[in-house]
């Protein structure tokens, strides 16, 4: 049993996804995450325990290689790629409530701005520290914010922005949540912004790269 | 294929200032013709653009070519451009757009009047046809105000016409985070040339109409991103170097289509046109830092006819403005080309040769920039039949250029990079030089919902 999830971490963590995939090449021919994940559940596993023993941890040791600049973000895709596939088939559990994830992030560019492959990483790298992930796209305003969370009541929002002139759209938003939905924890990112443009516009936390969000989201799920 | 054959043939020819094909404004600037100008790039601080903000968008607008043109006269300045890449509500709403750049041509004119400094403005629309998704390339609402701030922009005073067109981004974004090289390929010699020829066209026209410079398309949106992954870490810089060699036969099309340079700098893949086309360029390195950083600060400038910087913000630095002081940095390099070129045949080559052995080796896409590889490189450009067989035939030479600095020792590279280079070879190699034929073997490898064929005409 244990085996079976230490095959299935190793397959993330490589980005094997199924048997036929050709990549990594030193899994050539092994089963991926899609086939182990099968018999992780005929097996009996408790799909929880496949996805905090399995999943969660391979993709933690690949964001610790990638902040470390120990692989590129193509071989983050194929991790993310292969969790997905074993995520495809937890599906049913999620929906019955038998697996509960850490909880929802929604995120957006705001609008405005249409720089989204800082945001895009952002997003993967918390799905891979096991939260359900909203992707609102670029361009979004505050009413497209607030409707997600009143869909998804607690779910944690992040803000992007690239553009010195979009930014200041980051504050009307965090200000309009706040109001139609107080308690939300707001997390903000993108270059032109810092920690005291995160103060002063009221969100409660900046990131500078997906590593420090994934951390400071597992602070606040604990 | 309308250039078949390199219009400079030799790396000696390849030089800072000096381009074949040079082009003159109305206040009188000859860019290409013996001299190297200052090109500076600036924007806005941290501020909305609304309508209770305009007045001082406007101010901010103002007083970034004051301080300029001022500090630029000051400096003794042999003449400036000013590079108005505008923000998304300049281009919605056009009106904007053309009241900075009349203000900006009143501040030019009149110091060319008063003090007879040379000066002009190039317009840079944002391609607002990114908003819609997938993109809407020939059909968007968004042509309109955006050739409308082409037409009246330039009649306001923004003489050289350019844009960072996006044809084709919306398949080679996710193409760049996978390092896909065909789909690359297939965004910017398929989908971007298309574009390219589709946009270029009324970019041209809209230049004849009124006497005005169409100058070129800078690949920003691929090359520089890659480029900007690749300084992070995020990606391979061989990956990032081919990326750059592929735009190259995207961005040549606005020059088939009738486009003369300057060519605009974001993408750096200037050096390859001017070889090819012989227009002037446009290039940034260094001084590109304020806004993003890279490793080609001083190779860029090897054969730049203008010298630029990248969006710097309209704040107040210790010594001034922001923009005033990326002014002078700009022509104080300047001014170093331009005494090597007066100095003659000999220092201007060992200046060029000190800025290329600087960097050359130091990073495969500042190796792929000295001027002898670029003509090896812009060679294979044109050999081809179709931009398809032409973006391959490039990446290939570039490849083989950085393998070789490497079994050379001359040039080194992590594993973790050069384990991509047999990946990229097989991939390139695979690629039929027909279009049709790689269309095909594409379209089932790309998520089509991502694009639509009858926009790039296809
Ligand atoms: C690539 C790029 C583009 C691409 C975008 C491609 C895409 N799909 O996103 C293209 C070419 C399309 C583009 C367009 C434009 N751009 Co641009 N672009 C850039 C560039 C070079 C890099 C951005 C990038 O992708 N970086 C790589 C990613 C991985 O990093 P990142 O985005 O910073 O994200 C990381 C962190 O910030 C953080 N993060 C990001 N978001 C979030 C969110 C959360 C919640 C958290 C926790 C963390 C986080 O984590 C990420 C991963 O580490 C920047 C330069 C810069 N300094 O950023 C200019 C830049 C932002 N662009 C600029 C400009 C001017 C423009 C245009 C107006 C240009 C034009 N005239 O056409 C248009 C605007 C379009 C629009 N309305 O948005 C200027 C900004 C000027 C200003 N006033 O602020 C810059 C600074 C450079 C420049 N051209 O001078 N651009």
């Amino acid at each position: 049993m244990e085996e079976l999830l230490e095959k299935l971490l190793e397959a993330v963590e490589f980005g094997k996804v199924d048997q036929k995939s050709p990549y990594p090449p030193q899994l050539r021919g092994m089963d991926g995450s899609h086939e182990l994940t099968m018999s992780a559940l005929e097996a009996g596993i408790n799909p929880q325990k496949i996805l905090e023993e399995a999943l969660i941890p391979a993709m933690a040791r690949v964001g610790k290689k990638f902040s470390e600049n120990k692989i590129f973000v193509p071989q983050m895709l194929m991790s993310a790629r292969a969790m997905g596939a074993s995520m495809l088939q937890l599906k049913p559990f999620f929906t019955s409530g038998d697996i509960k994830t850490k909880g929802t992030f929604i995120i957006g560019t705001v609008k405005g701005d249409l720089h989204d492959i800082g945001k895009n990483l952002v997003a993967m790298m918390i799905e891979g520290g096991g939260w359900s992930i909203v992707d609102l796209g670029v361009d979004v305003g505050s009413g497209r914010f607030i409707e997600a969370l009143k869909s998804h009541p607690g779910a944690v929002v992040g803000l992007s922005a690239l553009l010195t002139t979009t930014m200041v759209n980051m504050g009307e938003i965090v200000t309009s949540i706040r109001e139609h939905m107080p308690g939300t924890k707001i997390l903000i990112g993108g270059a032109p912004v810092n920690t005291e443009f995160c103060q002063k516009i009221g969100a409660d936390f900046y990131a500078p790269d997906p590593q420090k969000a994934v951390e400071y989201m597992n602070k606040i799920a604990s | 294929m309308k250039y078949k054959n390199l219009i400079i043939t030799d790396p000696e020819g390849l030089i800072f200032g000096i381009a074949p094909n040079p082009v003159k404004t109305r206040r009188g600037l000859e860019i290409g013709g013996g001299q190297v100008y200052a090109e500076l790039n600036f924007t806005l601080p941290i501020m909305s653009i609304c309508d209770s903000t305009l007045p001082e968008v406007y101010r901010h607008y103002r007083e970034i070519a004051e301080g300029a043109l001022e500090h630029a006269l000051h400096l003794e300045s042999k003449g400036v451009v000013l590079e108005f890449e505008t923000l998304l509500e300049m281009t919605k709403t056009p009106t904007i757009g053309i009241e900075i750049t009349r203000i900006m041509n009143e501040v030019c004119e009149n110091y060319y009047q008063k003090h007879g400094l040379k000066s002009e403005i190039r317009l840079t629309p944002n391609d607002l046809r990114e908003f819609e998704r997938p993109a809407k390339q020939r059909t968007s609402q968004y042509l309109e105000p955006m050739m409308e701030l082409f037409e009246k922009g330039a009649m306001a005073g923004g003489d050289l016409l350019s844009i960072e067109s996006t044809g084709g981004k919306e398949v080679s974004d996710d193409a760049l985070m996978n390092c896909d090289i065909k789909t690359i390929v297939f965004a910017l010699a398929v989908l971007g040339a298309r574009d390219m020829q589709f946009l270029w066209k009324k970019i041209v026209d809209v230049a004849n109409k009124h006497g005005k410079i169409a100058a070129g398309d800078s690949a920003c949106g691929f090359a520089n991103t890659a480029m900007v992954l690749a300084e992070k870490k995020y990606i391979p810089k061989i990956f990032a170097a081919l990326v750059r060699v592929i735009s190259v036969v995207r961005s040549i099309v606005a020059m088939e289509e009738g486009a003369i340079g300057p060519d605009k700098d974001c993408a750096y893949e200037g050096p390859f046109l001017k070889a090819i086309t012989g227009i002037p360029i446009s290039m940034e390195g260094k001084t590109a830092a304020c806004a993003h950083l890279s490793p080609i600060g001083n190779i860029a400038s090897a054969c730049c006819d203008l010298w630029s910087n990248e969006s710097v913000q309209n704040i107040k630095l210790l010594s001034g403005m922001a923009p005033t002081a990326y002014m002078e940095q700009l022509e104080y390099d300047a001014r170093l080309m331009n005494e090597a070129l007066r100095a003659g045949k000999l220092h201007r080559d060992v200046l060029q040769q000190l800025l290329v052995a600087s960097d050359v080796y130091t990073d495969p896409q500042a190796l792929i920039l000295s001027p002898e590889n670029v003509i090896r490189i812009s060679r294979e450009l044109v050999k081809g039949d179709s931009y398809v067989a032409n973006a391959k035939n490039g990446a290939l030479m570039a490849l083989d250029i950085i393998e070789e600095a490497l079994a050379s020792g001359k040039m080194k590279l992590s594993e973790m990079e050069t384990s991509y280079l047999p990946f990229l070879r097989e991939d390139l190699e695979s690629i039929p030089d027909n279009e049709s034929d790689f269309v095909e073997m594409m379209l089932p490898l790309i998520d089509q919902s991502k694009f639509t064929m009858e926009e790039y005409g296809l």
